[in-house]
This record gives C-alpha cells, sequence and structure tokens, in this order.
C-alpha cells in the first residue's frame, strides 16, 4: 500500500481526481435554482468570463505540470510540462530571444540561440519554463490551504453558532487569541516550527486563515438558528446534526463559496511574501516567489535583467487580478443583496 | 466610562494567556530544546557540556512546567530574556528598535488612511458613472500587484533612473526624512486600493439611509451630505476595518524596513528568523499581539465616545 502512495499512478490520479470531482461539481449547480440563476448572470457578464478563462488556462498548466512519469535512467519524476521544454541549460543570464549570453565579460553563444522566448536566468533555466512551473505552486498553495481551511472554519463555525454557551465561548476564545497574533507573525512561527515545505506552508496558511471564514460562518448561523424553516425542522423532530447538514448548510454555501473564491488571491500573495521573508517554498520548488526574490540583485547589475522580475510578477498579477475579477462577480451574481454597489 | 475601560482592559487578560499559551506549545513544546542549543552554539561539534551550559543560560534546562511558569509570567511584565543567537537582552534591541518602526508604521498608516478615506469620497461622489468604474477598477488592479513588487519597481525607477538619492539607510532626527519618504510612499500605495474599495462600499451603505434621504429633501447639498452626514456615520465601519489592518501594517513594515535598512523592529525579526533564533521570534510574536490587542481596546473607547449608540453596559 505505501508503495502505491509513492506511484506515479497516485500522483497522476490526484490531480485528475481534483480536476474531474470540480468539473462534476460545476456542471451539476447548475441544476439547482439558486445556481442556475447566477450561471446565467455571470454568462452576460464578459469581463466575468474571460477572468474565468485565465484561470482555467493557468488551471490547465498546472494540470500539465502535475501529470507525469518517473523517468527510468534519472529515476526523477518528469511532468508533460517538464517534456514540452526539453532543453539542454545554458550557462547564465541571456536575455529574451537572445543569441548571446548576458553578464559575461565576454558573451559566449546559446546552446539553443532565439528559443527562450523570455530569457534564461543565472543558472540557465529558461525564463518562460519557471514562470509555467510556478501555476501549480499556487494552485496547490491556494487550493491545499482553502481544503484545510474551509471544513475547519464551516464545522466550528456552524457548531459555535447554533449551540452558542460553552461551544460559542469555547470557539470565540480560540479564535480571538489566533486572531490577536498578526497573522504574518503567526505564519512564521509556524513555518519554523513546521519546518519548509508546500505542506507545512499551506497548513500554517490554513491555521492561520480558518478564522475570518469562522467568523462569518458564525455570524450567519447565528442569522439561520431562529429563522422560521429552522423552527419548523425542529418542531418535526429533525435531528441538530440533519438541521445543520440539511438545512443551515445549503444556506450558507454562497458566502462561504465567495469568500473562499476572494481568498484564494490572497492566498497567491502570501506566498510571494512569504518567499521574500525566507520562509517560503524551498529553492527547488519553482514559484514566483522565488523568482521575485532572487531577482532583487538582479535589477541592480548592469545591463539590466529585468525578465525574471517581469515575467514572475506578470504571471502572479494576472492570476491574482483574474481572481479578484471572477471573485467579484461571483458575489454579484450569487448574492444580490451583497453587492458592491 | 472609567468602570467601561477597565472590564475592556480586564477582557484583554484571557486572551494574552491564550497567546503566551500558543507561543509556548508552538516554541517550547515542538522544537526540542537540545536541537536549539546545537544549532546555536558557535563550535561545529559542542560538547555535552556547553550543550548543558547553553540550556543552563537561556532557562531551557528546567522542567516543562517551570519553563511555561516563567514563560507567562516573564511575557506579562514583558520580560523577555536573551536572544537564542546572540545572548544579547532582546529588551535592549526592541526599545533601540521601536522609534524608527513607530515612525515608519505611524507615517504609513496615517497617511494611508488620509489618502483611503479621500479617494472613496470621491469616487462614492461620482458614483455611477465612469470615474466610479474607472476608479474601482483602479483599486482592483492596485490590490493584485504582490507587496515586494512595488518596492523592487519604485527602488529600481527612483534609484537607478531617476537618481533619487538615498535610497537606503537611517538617520535620527530630522534628517530621517529623507529615508522615511520613499518607504511611506509604498506603503500607503501597497495599502491603498483595498482600503479605498473597502471604504468606498461603507460608504455607500451609508448612502441609501433615511437620514440621508431627509438630508436632501432639507435642501443639503450633494457635497455637505456627503461629507457631513455620510463620512461621519460611515466613520465607524472604517475605524474598525483600520483596526483589524493592523496585522497588515506590520507586515508592511517588515519587508519595507528590511529592504530601506532602516533599524526597526522588522529588521530585528527578519535576521532572527534567518539565524533561527527562537527567542527573538516569540517576543516578537507576544509584542504584536500586545499592539493589536491595545488597538482592538482604543477602537472600542474611541466607538464609546463617538457613537451615543454604543451603549456603556
Amino acid at each position: 500500500m505505501g508503495r502505491f502512495f509513492q506511484s506515479d499512478l497516485f500522483y497522476n490520479l490526484v490531480p485528475l481526481l481534483v480536476t474531474a470531482a470540480l468539473i462534476f461539481v460545476v456542471v451539476r449547480a447548475r441544476r439547482q435554482p439558486l445556481w442556475a440563476e447566477a450561471y446565467r448572470r455571470i454568462g452576460r457578464n464578459k469581463i466575468a468570463l474571460t477572468a474565468l478563462g485565465v484561470i482555467c488556462l493557468y488551471g490547465f498548466v498546472a494540470l500539465l505540470d502535475s501529470i507525469g512519469s518517473t523517468d527510468p535512467k534519472t529515476q526523477t519524476r518528469r511532468t508533460l510540462l517538464d517534456r514540452v521544454f526539453e532543453k539542454e541549460k545554458e550557462k547564465t543570464y541571456s536575455a529574451p530571444g537572445a543569441r548571446m549570453t548576458t553578464g559575461e565579460p565576454i558573451p559566449s553563444p546559446l546552446k539553443a540561440p532565439g528559443t527562450h522566448l523570455l530569457g534564461t536566468d543565472g543558472v540557465g533555466d529558461d525564463v518562460l519554463y519557471r514562470t509555467l512551473k510556478g501555476c501549480r505552486t499556487a494552485f496547490i498553495i491556494g487550493g491545499l490551504t482553502s481544503l484545510i481551511a474551509t471544513p475547519l472554519a464551516l464545522c466550528l463555525g456552524l457548531l459555535a453558532g447554533y449551540f452558542g454557551r460553552r461551544t460559542d465561548d469555547a470557539v470565540q476564545y480560540t479564535y480571538t487569541v489566533l486572531s490577536s497574533v498578526p497573522s504574518i507573525l503567526l505564519l512564521i512561527a509556524l513555518i519554523l516550527v513546521l519546518g519548509r515545505g508546500l505542506l507545512q506552508i499551506c497548513l500554517a496558511l490554513g491555521i492561520t486563515r480558518w478564522v475570518g471564514l469562522c467568523r462569518l460562518t458564525r455570524g450567519e448561523t447565528l442569522k439561520h438558528r431562529d429563522r422560521d424553516y429552522v423552527r419548523a425542522a425542529r418542531a418535526l423532530g429533525v435531528s441538530n446534526a440533519r438541521i445543520l447538514a440539511r438545512h443551515i448548510l445549503p444556506n450558507l454555501l454562497p458566502v462561504v463559496i465567495i469568500s473562499v473564491t476572494l481568498g484564494f488571491s490572497g492566498l497567491i500573495l502570501s506566498e510571494a511574501i512569504l518567499s521574500y521573508l525566507g520562509v517560503g517554498v524551498g529553492a527547488e520548488i519553482g514559484s514566483w516567489g522565488n523568482m521575485i526574490d532572487a531577482a532583487r540583485d538582479e535589477l541592480a547589475r548592469d545591463p539590466v535583467i529585468w525578465w525574471n522580475l517581469t515575467s514572475a510578477a506578470t504571471a502572479l498579477f494576472v492570476l491574482v487580478l483574474a481572481f479578484n475579477i471572477f471573485g467579484d462577480a461571483l458575489r454579484d451574481a450569487v448574492d444580490p443583496r451583497l453587492r458592491s454597489s | 466610562m472609567l468602570r467601561y475601560v477597565l472590564r475592556r482592559i480586564l477582557y484583554a487578560v484571557p486572551i494574552l494567556v491564550g497567546v503566551a499559551l500558543l507561543t509556548f506549545v508552538l516554541f517550547y513544546a515542538s522544537a526540542s530544546p537540545q536541537s536549539l542549543a546545537r544549532r546555536n552554539l558557535s563550535t561545529r561539534n559542542p560538547t555535552q557540556e556547553q550543550i548543558q551550559q547553553w540550556l543552563k543560560d537561556h532557562g531551557y534546562d528546567k522542567p516543562l512546567s517551570v519553563q511555561f511558569k516563567n514563560h507567562v509570567t516573564g511575557l506579562l511584565v514583558f520580560r523577555f530574556g536573551k536572544s537564542d543567537a546572540t545572548g544579547e537582552p532582546i529588551w535592549n534591541r526592541i526599545k533601540q528598535g521601536a522609534g524608527p518602526s513607530g515612525l515608519v508604521a505611524s507615517l504609513v498608516f496615517l497617511t494611508g488612511l488620509t489618502a483611503a478615506i479621500s479617494f472613496a469620497v470621491a469616487v462614492a461622489y461620482f458614483r455611477g458613472t465612469y470615474v466610479d468604474y474607472f476608479g474601482t477598477f483602479l483599486c482592483v488592479l492596485l490590490m493584485s500587484i504582490v507587496f515586494i513588487v512595488y518596492v523592487i519597481g519604485l527602488q529600481y525607477l527612483l534609484g537607478k533612473i531617476l537618481k533619487y538619492g538615498p535610497i537606503a539607510g537611517f538617520q535620527t532626527g530630522i534628517a530621517a526624512w529623507k529615508f522615511v519618504l520613499l518607504p511611506v510612499v509604498i506603503g500607503v500605495l501597497a495599502g491603498l486600493g483595498s482600503e479605498t474599495r473597502l471604504f468606498r462600499t461603507f460608504l455607500l451603505d451609508e448612502i441609501n439611509q433615511d437620514y440621508v434621504r431627509t438630508a436632501r429633501a432639507k435642501g443639503v447639498g450633494e457635497r455637505a451630505v456627503l461629507l457631513r452626514h455620510v463620512l461621519k456615520n460611515a466613520l465607524i465601519p472604517i475605524i474598525t476595518s483600520t483596526v483589524a489592518a493592523i496585522p497588515a501594517l506590520i507586515l508592511g513594515s517588515l519587508v519595507l524596513e528590511n529592504f530601506f535598512g532602516i533599524p526597526g523592529l522588522g529588521s530585528y525579526l527578519i535576521d532572527a528568523i534567518n539565524s533561527q533564533d527562537f527567542a527573538v521570534v516569540r517576543a516578537m510574536v507576544y509584542l504584536g499581539s500586545i499592539l493589536y490587542i491595545v488597538g482592538l481596546i482604543l477602537t472600542d473607547i474611541a466607538y464609546a465616545l463617538v457613537d451615543p449608540r454604543v451603549r456603556l453596559e
């Protein structure tokens, strides 16, 4: 069994199953009246559709970078994206589309001249390839953190809001203490203690992120707790667990989904800041934060190495912008009362 | 009023104890002191005696329960102990760093708040027009740029292209303005997008209230309605959200201080992270929480003073 979890099959199955589940949920949700209306509204919103398209494109690249097989010769796992960009490493920096290297006293010719659309970085890697590699990291950080934080926040928020009294006190105390520590300090502390790595960062971000959603869930549950439909269900003898799961939870879902979508962009941005502070994902994992961090010294060089910073910053900016725009559109479409104008 | 303030301060005590507990669990219970000692002793292969001595010096040799008691009581009276890496008293460094940090952070806070409120009022004044759409979209753009890119980009633009002098360093006294200007501008710019957008929604929430209609019916002009009636009421959620943004302010000064070589608490913390100095990180986490809690208390008091609807009981 242990071998299965390390096999290529497992590593390929997980991203495929996640994608399939996402598509299934999105298609199924359309049948429900509330969501059908939201779909119609988003369908009319061209900007939102463009943003969604951009997100899907990034997601596709991330998927390409998740599926692969182990190379029997070198015993390293190579993904589809790695195979597309199979090129020899250059010696050092080279400008986009250049034929010679930059930053050496005597420029030497490149091994693959003119093929590096965004140039190469200090160790000779293709910058376009490195930038595309960042997609997977961004999606894992956003997705896995949401997967950790959302269930925790929902459970505790629902329990605190519904049962009140001691449960509420305990949950409120926990999140007040957690939120009193400025999240960046808590993140740094958690990562120092847990160690560096993608999973650890997601865990640390999850621990700092569930508080906001929990507060939101608790407040919404409080609002619903004494509404007529909940009282009716209680009068009919429906159990508490069933009331929470079948009656209150579906009413909270729109708010939760909007908050998770809008939170996604914040998570992707945190990765870059954590990398800057020296507690980000390790250097062996390609990420935009690492690229931006590396670019600090490159701008001081002469000639200026700008392509590394520009590529990573643009990739990051476009994805975050897309999530922000789509999240706003989703909010307007799902819940007109929450509309920003 | 005094009773209210006292009660509000008393509420903070269990939270501070909670924070102390949290930092204890994080730092004492998870990393073994042995490995801490090995990491911080300068010799490559420390002898058992050296490790014991280090543990004794830093108070890691006592039983966990005693350490916990010392930790909590120490934090409650601001006794932070010595740095794990250098052995220097942490409190000294905090005293040195508080000045520059406080200067930058408070300037960013005040300028940022003023700028965001002004922009939000302007956008709300032109609500529903193209100015509004364009302004809101600009905010989303500003929000989507990662903080570090502002720092790197502006420093490059000013330092290398416009040859604007000093882009890093610090001086005390009046001369500090030269060094503080750029970090403050960047800090304000980085927070402007999200704050303006948020404040705009607060203003628009108020604009549809009955009292605004009454004011308009009385013949009060649009500008006066916005500035005299709406803004006053919208200030309540605005203040709440700015206090909630204090942690973000701390993040901002971390990066800014480190980048511009300002010898504040942020630089101290980043050095501590790089040398895995748990004692300093612990102290900074606690200090950050205290600042936040004090901010919350001050907000509540401000409410009670400003808003007659807030009851003191």
